[in-house]
């Protein structure tokens, strides 16, 4: 399918600014095109467009042209397939061969033709498993391919992907692009990817197109022309270009780092709705957080990793074992982490959650970041110098007064390590920190972690992420091939 | 969220069959209310329960609630109730009388009746086969259906949402004290981030829904056919049976009371 833009531009209902405008552009059938621009550049809402997916008049104001093989992208809608970033929400239905076959059933296709398509989309994106197999229990990385099954049972002539890797390990990632090129091979589809991680896709793809956030197309041409000439500036603007890595922080190890806390045969488990005892998903974990020392714990999907990190910062009660807080990091109350009480653990224990949203309180970036020191009972006068520190150190002072929510992903992330760091905890436990993060924001946050190690803050930190390991990681707990537990029970 | 069902002749059924059942059964229930109906439908529906392919743990963890309405339900009428006939006991506000004992049982018979066949039926449906069977047999329409459908996966992700901003909450510094005010500003203080939230997801999951061209005018075909089998036609056959002799032993008995007489 061929694509063509001429002025076009889309302003969102409610919005001063246009997501997107004056832009120009045409791409080919069969050609491979990835997708890059500053965040706020308008690449999601030029993608949801082409799906036909951005709404009418209601949803906001069209200029100019956006055609699809001729026709306004708008008609286009299901002979175009769009796979989105988060796994967990674009599963449909309950059964993997049902939600395959969603896609063909609402494109009217005849019962017998639906599911030999069903069977070919599975093979193709390499997902080898019963048609009633349950959803609930695949792997982000098996929920992206199934997302891509959906799509291409629908034989779309355009394939657009919308950063489909950016919430999955880097086993998932290759998963998924693999698919994605095989398919590609088979089919012939005109192709555009969003991903800010360019190494992913650089071999896959043809042509680089550069949206300007100013409006229109900062650059395009072929991938490795534009990677060169425009390497530079799209770095700067967040994009991780292979040749220009993020630079990693000197470190000043403080001596005689004291031990903090220390888990010895430590068990770790979630206790499921509605049961008593927890189910244990890793145990045997012996280890030792020391100050001013950065442990990562790593390891595949389903190992435990996150429900050992919520252990380690006294959320979870340990399911076996022991778990056991220095005299000196206790400071007077029990050496259990999971015994003390909320406001204790403010000063001892940090925790940044995945999801950032989980753990915002108030209406405003300002309100929320009070909430830790005035719960300290810090004066009004102490409140406000803190937060306005913090603000300033991550550079959120522009977005005191914003609603938490409505921020950008990277902003998301930065309020949520400010809003630990207000009461300053001797440790700081951070659950895949760099979750597709771009490139500038991971620069800015492993730098304040780095500082806040050479303060003498311990740090423990779940990840995925292998650069952010080698700049950062003074020791690496690796949690083993996950305790088999069956089929899940969603 | 989706239950796990053990093959049965319940299971293979068709839903909308189950739900036909369901109602008839409801109906003819709620037409009158005296002990005999309702405790000849429980007799009757105790022998078909036993085919229902649940195991016993997971009929009385399914059915508990019921079990804990029924009697709850009878002994508030039994103390409460409309008084009339001889008085059994009384004790200030609180009079037993053979009218509000006699509407009491009647009471809790017809919350057994009611609900054990529900809940029973509904354990031994998949959502899915469900909804193909309202969208296909019924003709509802299919947005309808489907939305509900796929609404119905979120649910599971609420719970992990609420837990994780229990946690966040207890990480914050928020997560206890304060006394009740305290407790209530933990309920609605994440009951507003957790709304929050699954609007978010509601809407993601509806636009990939329409990237799959869901939602349009155009007709659908559905993958999964389904069909109104003998067996299906039987079920009701039976459900309008229990209905039936269950009104027509308690007219025969003289306890059969029309509330809309």
């Amino acid at each position: 399918m061929q694509i063509e833009a001429r002025g076009w531009g889309w302003r969102h209902a409610g919005r001063h600014k246009q997501a997107v405008s004056g832009l120009d552009l045409q791409i080919e059938p069969g050609e491979r095109v990835l997708l890059l621009g500053a965040s706020g550049a308008g690449k999601s809402t030029l993608v949801h467009a082409l799906a036909g997916v951005l709404g009418d008049t209601e949803d906001g104001d069209e200029t100019g042209s956006l055609l699809i093989d001729g026709r306004r992208a708008a008609e286009a809608r299901g002979r175009v397939g769009l796979v989105l970033q988060d796994p967990d929400s674009q599963v449909v239905l309950a059964r993997v061969g049902d939600d395959v076959a969603f896609g063909c059933e609402n494109l009217a296709v005849g019962r017998t033709e639906i599911w030999p398509r069903v069977r070919r989309a599975l093979v193709e994106v390499g997902l080898n498993l019963p048609l009633d197999h349950p959803t609930g229990s695949l792997s982000g990385g098996q929920k992206q391919r199934l997302a891509l099954a959906g799509v291409l049972a629908m034989q779309p002539g355009l394939l657009l992907l919308d950063e489909p890797t950016a919430n999955l390990d880097p086993g998932g990632v290759i998963e998924v692009r693999d698919a994605v090129v095989r398919s590609l091979d088979h089919s012939g589809a005109t192709f555009v990817v969003i991903e800010h991680r360019v190494e992913v896709w650089q071999d896959a793809v043809d042509r680089v197109i550069v949206l300007d956030p100013a409006g229109g197309v900062l650059a395009d041409g072929p991938t490795r022309e534009i990677l060169a000439s425009q390497g530079e500036r799209l770095a700067q603007a967040g994009v991780w270009v292979p040749a220009l890595p993020p630079r990693f922080p000197v470190r000043h190890p403080i001596g005689n780092p004291h031990t903090l806390l220390r888990a010895e045969g430590l068990a770790v488990g979630r206790v499921p709705f509605g049961r008593r005892a927890a189910s244990v998903v890793a145990d045997g974990i012996t280890l030792s957080v020391d100050a001013g020392t950065a442990t990562v714990v790593t390891g595949p999907n389903g190992a435990g990793k996150s429900t050992l990190a919520l252990t380690l910062a006294g959320l979870l009660k340990p399911a076996g074992g022991t778990l056991h807080a220095s005299d000196s990091f206790a400071a007077g109350i029990p050496n259990e982490p999971h015994r003390w009480r909320s406001r204790q653990l403010l000063t001892r224990i940090g925790t940044v959650f995945q999801d950032p949203e989980h753990q915002f309180l108030a209406a405003t970036v300002r309100g929320d970041l009070a909430i830790g020191p005035r719960a300290l009972g810090q004066s009004a006068a102490e409140q406000t110098s803190r937060v306005d520190e913090l603000m300033h150190r991550l550079r959120l002072d522009h977005l005191a007064d914003a609603n938490p929510f409505t921020l950008s992903g990277g902003e998301k992330r930065r309020m949520s390590v400010a809003t630990v760091l207000a009461t300053r905890p001797r440790l700081l436990v951070l659950d895949e920190p760099t979750f597709g993060q771009d490139s500038r924001t991971w620069q800015e946050l492993v730098i304040l972690l780095a500082e806040l190690l050479d303060e003498g803050t311990a740090l423990v930190a779940v990840t995925h992420d292998a650069e952010f390991v080698s700049a950062l990681a003074d020791k690496e707990y690796r949690l083993g091939t996950p305790i088999t537990l069956g089929v899940a029970q969603p | 969220m989706t239950p796990s069902i053990r093959p049965s002749v319940v299971a293979r059924l068709n839903p909308v069959a189950k739900l036909a059942v369901a109602l008839i059964v409801s109906c003819a229930l709620l037409l009158s209310i005296d002990w005999v109906s309702a405790g000849v439908a429980l007799l009757l529906e105790a022998g078909l329960l036993v085919w229902c392919g649940l195991s016993a743990r997971q009929f009385w963890l399914r059915t508990a609630p019921v079990w804990i309405a029924a009697p709850m339900a009878s002994i508030t009428t039994i103390l409460y109730g409309e008084d009339s006939g001889a008085m059994l006991w009384q004790f200030g506000f609180i009079s037993v009388t053979e009218g509000s004992a006699q509407l009491g049982l009647a009471i809790g018979l017809r919350v057994l009746a009611i609900g054990l066949p529900g809940i029973v039926l509904l354990a031994t449906t998949d959502p899915t086969d469900l909804a193909d069977g309202l969208a296909q047999v019924l003709r509802l329409p299919a947005r309808f259906v489907l939305g509900g459908l796929a609404g119905l996966r979120l649910v599971g992700m609420f719970i992990d949402d609420w837990h994780s901003l229990g946690l966040a909450r207890r990480a914050r510094g928020v997560g206890d004290g304060g006394g009740l005010r305290g407790a209530a500003r933990r309920f609605f203080g994440p009951a507003f981030s957790l709304l929050v939230i699954s609007v978010r997801r509601g809407s993601k999951l509806a636009t990939a829904m329409e990237a799959r061209g869901f939602g349009s005018d155009e007709p659908r075909t559905w993958a999964r056919p389904s069909r109104v089998r003998v067996a299906d036609a039987v079920l009701v056959a039976i459900g309008f049976a229990i209905a039936g002799v269950a009104i027509g032993v308690a007219v025969w008995a003289e306890t059969w009371s029309f509330i809309l007489a």
